[in-house]
């Protein structure tokens, strides 16, 4: 596998990695811009109505059959949160022409259909469909009022918002239904060209073809882009080493369910400093992050406390989560038993059997993205925002090297800054 | 051992039956790093009452899932524990039809292989564990009731079967699951986990012979009688309760509907009728069908919307569904289309596009390892070999499709599920 990148053009940035491994390839491009309340919302829609239609293929009929002629191609809007920068763009699968019963030139016609897609859209006078954008917006709505359908993605969410009111990393990738409502054609086309013009761009490539062949597909389906240099743009994710207050908040919602969903929201804090991403997730392996967790070994197997509770970190920001599905009377026992596990990680209470297991999965979920195009799309996208600058390859050997002074070094300021019950309605009389 | 080259597409299959009956699929992809064997057995939520030894025997509901969560039990520890410690990512899942239990790794996979043989070979069970197991299953069994795309499948189940065990939730209820003790284990196990009634599928950076050796060497070297089950009195074409409805803490309506295939017999006929099933599905419904990008553009239909076919427990199934403010306008839409279908035919640019289509979607689950091991698996035990799918898909006729659409389609024939939200 040969990995490169290149200034395309004024911050676009190519990323290519050049193999014959895979049947299908990827390509993607992504505008990066600012994540807050104030934009999220145009930022969420934006993409979704370009994919609406184009110039040349005026409605979603005519896009997917186009698709379809090219061997079951897939090309999606794709809206990434990484930290406080919200990612906005295309990503497409598609059959790589070695193994296709007809030669295709798959590459040259998604690129070409990508870049349609970003510069010319279906338009009347200058101004994004209306039709389209009503649509999108009532879309969007029902994916937001959705979130409520699947109760573990939903009390996750409510515990970001609250737990980060007050920062723009709590605000919700889709905004929020009142900034949807409120956004129209007309303001939706400014926003849209605003994106274009200054929004660094990242595209991703992952197949067979040539780095520099891409290039000259890329910079030829995207010779229309507009570059402009936005002084003030600041891009990038403010890290808070504390908690908000000196004791952890509590949030509760009730909902008529027959589970209830705790999830615990911790700032990682001094490690952020310079942080170590092989350290970090090692750390998360130990406490909650693999099968072998402390977590999972004892508030799920030993002690039935609940159906499944794992804990996650976010790089980009510098925080972990932990999130369980308990019996609504095991609250306070689950609570006070995830604390406990978190004080054994942090008092060097774990044994060498748990940290080689810790590592050894990680640094096996870092080798099998070599194996997937679109974990490598997401791998390398991190990595222009955030690094390390190495291969997964690279990051697996580094994972291995971690020692169990650096996992205690990280436990030891890692701090509860927040914690959500989802709870039960009390039946009606 | 058996190798056969799909020049194609760039692959090579291994196959091998062993004396004890194993059936053995593997597909070693080169440049990998990655290794996923999957170890299963043709016995699921549905198999409760079979016969063995002349005798018919009935099991309570959701004991396949059950024996599931405690195969992981060996005498030296937790596989689930030994296979994590040693960078494996291990797993396993029950359906109505199997049961099957898989790990993925990137380094010592022969290890790994080796301890997933063993331990689903080997039953061990104390009814201290069993105990404790009920506890866990019942919390799985509350979670699930609060998962609508759970409940609202559930209850077509219900619809579209009258006998068939497949309407039960697999993972029984808390009452079923109550009467299990390590006993009813032990004899299911015996019985359906006897190499004879299984496969092993492996994809990945792997060496054949020494996959085929340590079976060999780790499996009982005879094979045994495996059961006749009975899947209950001959269901009707058409479904046993044409709509069901129930409310939850949703946010629209949630929708599922289906009908009943006659599965095809055992083998390429069956390949190619789900093949026909796909194409007519992705002409008919798929995202770049007028019926979904007309109700897409009404406000109908989200990006929610998605179709399977499912073959199960001597049965076989259509399904479609997702989220819809009018779920009645889409079934009128749903049935408007048909009926133009079956009075014009099949438009056959659109059929065309549609067979490239699902020849790419082919192409692409090759790219996810446990995609491939999944369909290795329901080939096994159904007798065919997935990839001679890209060879069917071109001879997959028009008229075949027009008559997969008439017979499967037909308002008659469908049954509807659907959840409201609760009223405030």
């Amino acid at each position: 596998m040969n990995i490169s990148t290149d200034m395309i053009m004024q911050d676009v940035v190519l990323t290519c990695l050049q193999t014959d491994k895979f049947k299908t390839s990827c390509l993607s491009i992504n505008l990066l811009t600012a994540l807050n309340r104030e934009s999220a919302s145009k930022n969420a829609l934006t993409p979704k109505v370009l994919h609406r239609g184009t110039f040349s293929l005026p409605d979603m009929a005519a896009i997917s059959q186009k698709l379809d002629s090219l061997y079951g191609a897939r090309l999606f809007p794709m809206l990434r949160k990484k930290g406080e920068i919200q990612v906005v763009g295309f990503c497409s699968d598609f059959a790589d022409d070695a193994f296709l019963p007809e030669s295709g030139g798959n590459l040259e016609k998604i690129a070409a259909l990508m870049g349609e897609m970003l510069l010319r859209p279906a338009a009347k006078a200058g101004v994004l469909l209306e039709d389209y954008v009503e649509s999108e917006k009532e879309k969007l709505l029902e994916k937001l009022r959705g979130r409520i359908n699947d109760k573990r993605a939903y009390a996750l969410q409510r515990l970001l918002e609250q737990m980060f009111s007050m920062e723009d990393y709590g605000t919700d990738i889709l905004g929020s239904e009142q900034a949807i409502e409120n956004i129209s054609a007309k303001e939706l086309t400014e926003h849209y060209h605003h994106l274009l013009e200054s929004s660094p761009i990242e595209i991703f490539y992952c197949g067979s073809a040539a780095p520099e062949r891409v290039a000259e597909i890329l910079k030829n389906a995207l010779k229309e882009l507009p570059r402009s240099v936005d002084e003030e743009l600041d891009l990038g994710t403010d890290i808070r080493m504390n908690t908000l207050e000196a004791q952890p908040r509590y949030f509760e919602d009730e909902l008529q369910v027959t589970q209830g969903k705790l999830c615990m929201g911790f700032r990682l804090g001094e490690c952020m400093e310079e942080p170590d991403t092989a350290a970090i997730k090692v750390f998360n392996g130990v406490f909650g992050g693999c099968v072998t967790s402390k977590l999972f070994m004892n508030v799920r197997e030993k002690l039935s406390l609940c159906y499944y509770a794992g804990s996650s970190v976010d790089l980009h920001k510098g925080v972990m989560i932990v999130s369980s599905g308990i019996e609504f009377d095991k609250y306070d026992d689950a609570r006070s038993e995830i604390m406990a596990q978190l004080e054994a990680v942090k008092k060097g209470d774990f044994t060498d059997g748990e940290l080689e297991a810790a590592k050894r999965s990680i640094a096996g979920d870092y080798r099998s993205v070599c194996d997937s195009p679109a974990a490598l799309e997401d791998f390398y996208l991190n990595q222009a925002l955030i690094g390390p600058d190495c291969s997964p390859e690279e990051l697996a050997g580094l994972v291995e090297r971690v020692t169990r002074e650096q996992v205690i070094d990280i436990a030891k300021d890692v701090e509860l800054d927040a914690v959500y019950f989802l709870r039960g309605a009390k039946e009606k009389n | 051992m058996q190798t056969k080259k799909y020049e194609n597409i760039g692959e090579t299959l291994i196959t091998e039956t062993l004396p004890n009956g194993l059936t053995i699929n593997l597909l070693p992809k080169s440049g990998f790093t990655k290794s996923y064997a999957m170890f299963a057995t043709n016995y699921g939520g549905a198999d409760r009452r079979f016969k063995l030894a002349g005798q018919w025997i009935d099991t309570p509901a959701g004991i396949a899932h059950f024996l599931e969560h405690k195969m992981f039990d060996m005498p030296n520890g937790n596989a689930l524990s030994i296979l994590s410690a040693n960078g494996a990512s291990p797993n396993a899942f029950t359906s109505s039809g199997m049961t099957a239990y898989y790990f993925e790794c990137t380094s010592k996979f022969e290890e790994n292989l080796k301890t997933l043989l063993e331990f689903v070979s080997t039953a061990y069970f104390t009814a201290e564990s069993v105990q404790k197991e009920q506890g866990i299953i019942g919390q799985e069994i509350r979670m699930v009731e609060d998962d609508p795309g759970y409940v609202v499948y559930n209850n077509l189940m219900r619809c579209l079967y009258k006998h068939n065990p497949v309407r039960d939730s697999v993972a029984g209820t808390v009452e079923s699951i109550a009467q299990i003790s390590d006993k009813t284990l032990y004899d299911c196990h015996k019985v359906f986990y006897n190499p004879s009634n299984m496969t092993l599928s492996v994809v990945g950076s792997i060496d054949p012979e020494f996959v085929i050796k340590t079976a060999k060497e780790l499996l009982p070297s005879e094979g045994g009688e495996v059961p006749e089950r009975d899947y209950g009195e001959k269901e009707s074409d058409t479904p046993h309760t044409a709509e069901v409805r129930a409310s939850m803490e949703v946010s629209a309506p949630q929708f599922l509907f289906g009908s009943v295939i006659k599965p095809a017999d055992k083998g390429t006929p069956r390949l190619r009728q789900m093949l026909i099933g796909e194409t007519a599905l992705r002409l008919l419904i798929g995202r770049s069908s007028g019926f979904y990008t007309k109700l897409y553009a009404d406000g109908l239909l989200n990006n929610s919307f998605e179709y399977e076919i499912d073959y199960t427990a001597g049965t076989a199934m259509l399904l479609a569904g997702g989220e819809s403010r009018d779920v009645s306008a889409v079934m009128d839409a749903l049935c408007a289309e048909v009926e133009a279908v079956c009075k014009n035919g099949v438009d056959l640019n659109l059929f065309e596009n549609a067979k490239k289509g699902i020849y790419g979607a082919q192409l692409r689950s090759l790219g996810s390892f446990s995609s491939t091991a999944i369909s290795l698996t329901d080939g096994a035990f159904s007798g065919f070999c997935p990839l001679d799918a890209f060879e069917i898909i071109g001879s997959i006729t028009a008229d075949e499709v027009l008559s997969f659409i008439k017979a499967q389609l037909s308002r008659e024939r469908l049954a509807l599920s659907v959840i409201d939200p609760v009223s405030k």
